[in-house]
């Protein structure tokens, strides 16, 4: 802040704001959840089944796999889950461009997001997953139930309260990254708070993003906890 | 017809290895009710694991119908499971599925069609005598309820045998007495083998025919359950028959024993021990006694202590055995070992 709350809200700052809000405002959170669902939808997309893989594939698993291959995709999973977002999202710019043709853009954010997310949703999938009773797998095999079915009709099923609200947990956090690549050309609410509230000390249009980043927070998570307690048959 | 022949299984752990099952070798007639009893850690869990080949004996064979278990490929073994069903003590039901989905749940794995499925799942809750419940969550079904939609969900495939795996150890008495009248009837209906594992006596006694003692992963004594319970000959059946906190002191003075075993008698109704002592003039007091009337027939044993008397003891055999269904001997000392 530049200045105390007269200076800040002073008539003429508050107008220019509210025009810099009325024009940009309805495009950015547009992009903003755009972009944000898109990549966790992608993330789930390749996180899903990878979760899965980490539970049934373990050497008592249903479906196990051999112990080196086990061992790669949790060391990547780790690898890619300790780099730091802004560092991943210069690091991937060469598969951005190969994908997306530009490294700049609301469509660009979307390879480093999903990127950055699968690997979060794999083990969030796992956790999920694991919570399931295994005497339900027991009782699944002993009725003649295939690896593939115990994964499609027990184990996905019997979890979904629990996979809700990680994807809750997931789509929250793809929030935040989508509004930190606004930093490196990602679009967004992101971009207009770093654009106009940063780089030109424009602090209500900062502060307008940020709330509005907020309020999408406690949206998407209302929403979500809602729909995993709904959907859980266990409280009722 | 269920034959298991020789089986062993051996659990290796961290803490070294524990012999589950030592060559057990059963021979299950179709249609029949078996029971397989033990204390924990018998290895009846692992048995009947070894059934289904939800556990892979290290030794011996299962042969259903003819068909070594062991022989089979994945898919031909799975096709098996669904003839060969199980039923659990923690019931196990899907809670994220309504009742309907859950009997419905083996049918889908099977590829039956939808509606088909409903059609037979809604029968089959109606034999459980549960159709008013089709579209409630097993979370909203009591212990008993939930075992009855395990059952019919056990039953979905048609199968031939049942496994019974501690099926009524998590409910109450009368709910356990009503689960095992289920069982009994649907083995009656249907001719289903039914091998029921458990470690409550009462619940061999009310529905099996034929009964297995494990012990320690052996089969310590097997045959008909009145001659298995009514006669014990080895160590286990006995402690099983005579759990020790059941066990009369031995009486003191120099009294005889007399062992009446009960099996099936027409004596519900009659004061056998009093009618002795006005018909015969035997005075008999009675140190112990399990008896229990089924119908108006009499099950169990009791020890009658009696003068020092020859004749007197002579006579009470002679009067007592004159009932069918009584068996009358004279046993020499109790302390739990008895014979």
């Amino acid at each position: 802040m530049t200045g105390g709350w007269n200076e800040l809200f002073a008539p003429d700052k508050v107008d220019e704001a509210w025009l810099i809000i009325q024009s940009q405002f309805p495009t950015a959170i547009w992009e903003t959840v755009y972009v944000t669902l898109l990549s966790t939808l992608f993330a789930i997309i390749i996180g899903l089944p990878l979760g899965v893989l980490l539970v049934t594939g373990e050497k008592n698993g249903i479906l196990p796999l051999p112990a080196w291959l086990m061992h790669t995709i949790n060391v990547i999973i780790n690898l890619l889950r300790s780099v730091p977002f802004l560092i991943l999202m210069i690091m991937v710019f060469p598969l951005t461009r190969a994908i997306v043709g530009t490294v700049v853009g609301t469509e660009a954010t979307v390879v480093p997001l999903v990127i950055a997310a699968f690997p979060f949703v794999a083990r969030l999938t796992e956790s999920s997953l694991r919570e399931v009773n295994p005497n339900l797998i027991e009782m699944a095999q002993s009725m003649g139930a295939s690896p593939l079915q115990i994964i499609a009709k027990v184990m996905i099923p019997e979890s979904v309260p629990s996979l809700l609200s990680n994807a809750t947990i997931a789509i929250t956090t793809v929030l935040g990254y989508s509004a930190m690549s606004g930093i490196l050309g990602g679009g967004g609410l992101g971009k207009i708070a770093i654009n106009y509230g940063y780089y030109r000390y424009k602090d209500l249009i900062m502060m307008a993003a940020v709330i509005l980043l907020i309020v999408l927070v406690q949206l998407f998570q209302t929403v979500g906890t809602k729909l995993a307690v709904h959907s859980d048959k266990r409280l009722k | 017809m269920i034959k298991i022949d020789n089986l062993s299984k051996t659990f290796h752990t961290a803490d070294g290895s524990v012999e589950a099952l030592k060559n057990v070798s059963l021979d299950i007639a179709d249609g029949d009710i078996f029971g397989i009893i033990g204390m924990s850690g018998a290895g009846k869990s692992t048995l009947v694991r070894c059934i289904n080949l939800l556990e892979r004996p290290d030794e011996g064979h299962v042969t259903i119908d003819g068909v070594d278990l062991g022989s089979l490929k994945k898919k031909q073994l799975r096709n098996i499971r669904r003839k060969v069903t199980m039923i659990f003590q923690g019931f196990h039901l899907l809670m994220q599925r309504t009742c309907l989905k859950n009997v419905c749940f083996p049918l889908e794995l099977a590829g039956v069609s939808r509606a088909d499925a409903q059609k037979r799942a809604l029968q089959l809750l109606e034999t459980v005598g549960l159709s008013d419940k089709a579209n409630a969550y097993p979370s909203q079904l009591s212990g008993g309820q939930q075992q009855r939609v395990a059952i019919a969900r056990a039953l979905a495939t048609d199968p031939k045998v049942l496994l019974c795996d501690e099926a009524t150890s998590a409910l109450d008495p009368n709910t356990t007495n009503s689960i095992l009248e289920l069982i009994k009837e649907i083995n009656e209906k249907t001719g289903i083998t039914v091998i029921v594992i458990t470690h409550q006596m009462k619940v061999v006694e009310k529905i099996c025919r034929h009964v297995a003692i494990l012990d320690g992963g052996e089969v310590a004594e097997q045959g008909e359950v009145a001659e298995v319970f009514s006669r014990p000959h080895s160590e286990a059946a006995k402690r099983l028959v005579y759990p020790e906190s059941d066990m009369p002191a031995v009486p003191s003075g120099g009294g005889r024993l007399l062992r009446v075993v009960f099996n099936g008698a027409q004596a519900a109704n009659t004061p056998i021990i009093t009618r002795m002592a006005v018909k015969r003039g035997i005075e008999a007091s009675i140190v112990y006694a399990s008896t229990k009337s089924i119908g108006s027939k009499a099950y169990g044993q009791m020890i009658l202590g009696l003068p020092d008397s020859d004749n007197i003891v002579t006579a009470a055999i002679g009067y007592l055995s004159e009932t069918k269904g009584i068996t009358a001997e004279e046993v020499t000392g109790i302390d739990g070992r008895m014979e």
